[in-house]
């Protein structure tokens, strides 16, 4: 049984109710008096210069009351990283791929902005369009932007120990290249957003947004504003997985049509414009050399890595370093070099999505660590725990594992799933697999440089009646972070759930970075956990005072007070009700409350107020790039995955999944299930069936739910989530990450599965039957 | 030219005028507030706006405002009573099967429809009836222990 009160259990979420009776109030539920509606021009073409832009036509159709291009909005880049802004609101110059921004309108209703924005003629002259790496990267290709040669983003070399001189000393050295295709965030709720302005000239954005504290910044920066005066305000957000974290150029023109209209103005993408703005999955090409001794000891891995990056950095600069970085662990692994290319491309940018940079780095590795055990006559577990990193451990790259329960993850799916008795049993067509992985929780920076804090919370215990108010910035998404810090802060203060309303999402409550980079639980819950403990320390010290009695024999436990010796507390009860005459709910308890307490505390005190913050610690790595995997502590799992593979089709069924997780301490249990079945299902989406298609001139031409095949519950197969915990040092209460880790061992558990079923190795996802069965008729020769 | 419609919504007779090439989504939205009904893709694809038409479910995105003139339709806000949430959302809720809650409106009605043509449902009828529901966040485990659990 947990020792805990409130965490470690699986409370009923606090923003459930409201979910399931469709009362959650989403960005376009909202609605605001002398409403405007905005509408953009998106780029017809993949890379041209632009001429010439007359707006003139749409200006004069009756109902528009704005109209704005790069003239208005002025010519400040912006992106996510300072160092490699290369974003203007609307495109002045040229475009660079289709759906690029060039201007946007205003209007009394969808359909009036709409026909506007098709009355803008914009005159472009084409340029030649680069939609592979490939031809990107030619000495003779045009440049997407001026600064960077051959349209490299990002470029990362680094090399820990010497990797030439350990693969001397291998006894096998493998190479294989991995490849997947671009994904799409495929949250149900496409981006929307309301923006207002007061009297005052303050201006509200109401968004769908993972980060509004990334937003607030953007919004003031662009638009030039007096950051005081932005306020963002995260409305229930239909899920985000990545592509919400940074600004999108709608929120910016919905911003700038708002001042000039003086007029609140919404504006939502389509699903197709959802597919456009993408900041989701890249496609990465892996290539991967992994060196071992005849007993399976890992020496050494060279991996080089080319990311197809889209027309716009985005999150990219980090991706591709998380695409190197995270193959550091969970193995022992001596020596790594990492050569990694993050290129543009004439498509919609790419950006971070669940399990940033690391998935498909993964899949390759985990695949070829099985290629490895087979080679060595070794079973893939047993290579696997032969070289597992333990709690203390410390990668080549000076990632900390302060705490990784990788051997009880291992333990717990080989048993899971009966493993032993399975593997190399089943008969062709069916077949199991086995991978692992591991995941930041948060990183060590904010996405620009700073000392802020990366979480701040404020609790406020009522006046009268002692309830929590907990106010934070951080964003709840889905993932279930209300809920959590609700949760914490009940359990420092030591009263039930009940006692606790929070509110979130809004700069005005103060800073927190955001849903991204699994960061929240940590991050924000540590911040929330001082929060509570300073109220009550504040409540316990003033009935010390009131008393007599020391400080440290008084506790508040499930919303009483508990004193370690007996203590007349009848004058206190009696001032309470003094105060509360005529009430009929007035304490009769053989107990002084937590509500008694606290009127008590704020008639000496005034307002009760406690304040947390966290910012991690250094985190070592003084290399250039060590900022991007360093984090305060580490999440792992492992996956077994089991399939049925229709060797005459190719039609591959996942017929189960049995997942373990590390995340420290569970603070919702279910919660943490949650999220592991969820991880899972978009790693099976990625695997099997996921990928953004292009025609020659650069057109999404699958950007619709029919076309791009998501998993639905015909697809996912029976999940187990075996919760496995730890008691990592540098979590509140011991927890650490669960959103992104669960969904590393996904595709290369299936990759192994479906190996072990048909004897083919697969370079190359999704999984659809035409490849496979391609590569069956291959084998058959 | 707006057309003249009368029909049941939640068991409450409604009266409009309405745009002849106006979606029952955006009616059901806009014009009478009932934003429980959420627009995920508007073609049909993923179910986020199921509503209960004459005792089927249906995309309201697919549907003409003017089609469900002198019809019935149960949305998301029709389900809860005073005494509370109805027994698909009070499951839903207990067994965490709502994250983001965007699909969870239309996945809860086609859950509730399903349950109400057959109580006992076994996990592939589950997993069928719910197959027009696309959910990003939970990976159907969680929503299919809540319908099973009902």
């Amino acid at each position: 049984m947990s020792d805990h009160h409130v965490i470690n259990s699986r409370a009923r979420r606090v923003d459930t109710p409201a979910k399931a009776t469709g009362r959650a109030v989403y960005v376009d539920d909202i609605s605001r008096p002398n409403m405007l509606y905005g509408a953009l021009l998106q780029s017809p073409i993949a890379h041209a210069k632009i001429i010439s832009i007359d707006t003139s036509a749409a200006e004069k159709l009756p109902g528009v009351k704005c109209v704005v291009t790069s003239k208005e909005a002025g010519l400040v880049k912006y992106g996510v990283s300072p160092a490699r802004y290369d974003e203007t609101v609307f495109c002045h110059d040229k475009v660079r791929y289709v759906g690029d921004e060039i201007a946007a309108v205003a209007a009394i209703d969808r359909e009036t902005a709409e026909k506007a924005v098709e009355l803008i003629k914009v005159e472009f002259e084409p340029l030649p369009v680069l939609l592979t790496i490939e031809d990107a990267m030619a000495e003779d290709a045009p440049l997407l932007h001026e600064k960077y040669p051959r349209n490299i983003t990002g470029e990362v070399h680094q090399e820990f120990g010497d990797v030439a001189a350990a693969f001397k000393e291998c006894d096998l050295i493998k190479t294989t290249t991995v490849k997947n295709k671009r994904q799409d965030g495929g949250f149900i709720e496409p981006q929307g957003c309301i923006a207002e302005v007061d009297l005052a000239g303050n201006l509200t954005l109401t968004s769908s947004t993972q980060s509004p504290h990334y937003i607030q910044r953007t919004v003031a920066m662009v638009l030039g504003l007096d950051i005081g005066k932005v306020r963002v305000v995260k409305a229930y957000v239909g899920a985000g997985f990545g592509p919400k974290a940074g600004t999108n150029p709608m929120e910016l023109a919905c911003c700038l049509m708002a001042l000039k209209t003086k007029r609140p103005v919404k504006m939502n993408y389509s699903r197709e414009q959802v597919f456009l703005f993408c900041r989701a999955r890249h496609a990465f090409t892996h290539k991967i050399t992994i060196g071992v001794k005849k007993d399976g000891t890992l020496m050494a891995l060279e991996h080089e890595c080319h990311l197809d990056g889209g027309a716009y950095a985005s999150f990219g600069p980090a991706t591709v370093y998380y695409a190197g970085s995270l193959l550091a662990g969970p193995y022992k692994l001596p020596n790594m070099k990492y050569d990694g290319y993050r290129i543009y491309t004439n498509k919609p940018a790419c950006g971070a999505q669940r399990g940033h940079g690391a998935v498909i780095a993964r899949a390759a590795f985990e695949q070829q660590l099985d290629m490895i055990a087979e080679e060595l006559g070794i079973d893939p577990l047993e290579l696997r725990q032969k070289n597992m990193m333990e709690t203390g451990d410390t990668t080549c790259n000076d990632l900390n594992m302060s705490s990784f329960g990788m051997a009880e993850c291992l333990n717990a799916v080989t048993e899971g799933s009966d493993w032993k008795s399975k593997k190399g049993q089943l008969p062709p067509g069916k077949g199991i697999g086995l991978a692992c992985g591991f995941f930041v929780s948060g990183a060590g920076f904010p996405i620009y440089r700073s000392d802020t804090y990366h979480g701040t919370v404020m609790i406020k215990l009522t006046e009268d009646g002692g309830t929590v108010l907990v106010y934070t910035a951080s964003a709840e998404i889905g993932q279930g972070s209300d809920t959590t810090f609700a949760m914490i802060a009940a359990e420092g203060l030591g009263v039930p759930l009940e006692y606790v309303r929070l509110a979130s999402g809004d700069t005005d409550m103060g800073v927190d970075l955001g849903a991204y980079s699994s960061r929240q639980t940590l991050m924000t819950g540590h911040a929330t956990k001082e929060a509570a403990e300073d109220v009550k320390r504040q409540v316990l010290e003033v009935l010390s005072d009131e008393l007599d009695v020391p400080v440290d024999t008084i506790d508040i436990v499930n919303g009483r007070i508990v004193f370690d010796r007996p203590v007349d507390f009848s004058g206190l009860r009696t001032r309470y009700i003094k105060e509360h005459r005529g009430w009929t709910d007035n304490p009769e308890s053989d107990y002084f409350t937590f509500k008694e307490a606290s009127r008590i505390a704020y008639l000496k005190k005034g307002t009760i107020v406690g304040t947390g913050k966290y910012k991690p610690h250094f985190l070592g790595g003084t290399y250039k790039g060590a900022a991007v995997g360093t984090s305060p502590a580490y999440g792992c799992s492992a996956q077994v995955a089991e399939v049925d593979v229709d060797l005459e089709t190719g039609q591959i069924t996942i017929t189960q999944i049995v997942d373990a997780h590390d995340c420290g301490k569970a603070i919702n249990r279910t919660s943490v299930e949650g999220q592991m079945q969820g991880s899972i299902s978009m790693g099976i989406g990625e695997a099997m069936h996921e990928e953004v298609k292009f025609d020659a001139k650069g057109n999404v031409i699958n950007n619709d739910f029919a076309e791009y095949k998501m998993v639905t519950a015909l697809d996912m197969p029976p999940v187990d989530a075996i919760v496995v915990e730890t008691d990592e040092p540098n979590g509140p209460y011991g927890a650490k990450e669960v959103g992104e880790g669960a969904i590393m061992p996904t595709i290369p558990a299936i990759l192994n599965a479906v190996y072990d079923a048909t004897g083919v190795r697969f370079y190359e996802l999704p999984l659809t039957p035409e490849r496979v069965f391609e590569e069956l008729q291959k084998k058959k020769g | 030219m707006k057309k003249l419609i009368k029909l049941t919504v939640n068991d409450r007779e409604v009266e409009a005028a309405v745009e002849p090439n106006l979606t029952l989504t955006d009616f059901l939205r806009y014009e009478l507030n009932l934003t429980g009904t959420k627009k995920g893709c508007e073609t049909g694809d993923c179910g986020a706006c199921t509503v209960i038409l004459d005792g089927i479910p249906v995309n309201s995105c697919l549907v003409l405002a003017v089609q469900a003139n002198g019809r019935k339709v149960e949305t998301i806000e029709g389900l809860a009573t005073e005494e509370g949430l109805h027994p698909v959302q009070d499951a839903f809720v207990e067994h965490g099967a709502i994250q983001c809650g965007f699909c969870s409106p239309g996945m809860i009605m086609s859950a509730k429809h399903l349950l109400d043509k057959n109580p006992k449902p076994d996990e592939g009828e589950i997993r069928a009836a719910i197959a027009g529901n696309l959910c990003r966040c939970t990976g159907y485990q969680k929503i299919i222990d809540a319908i099973k659990s009902v």
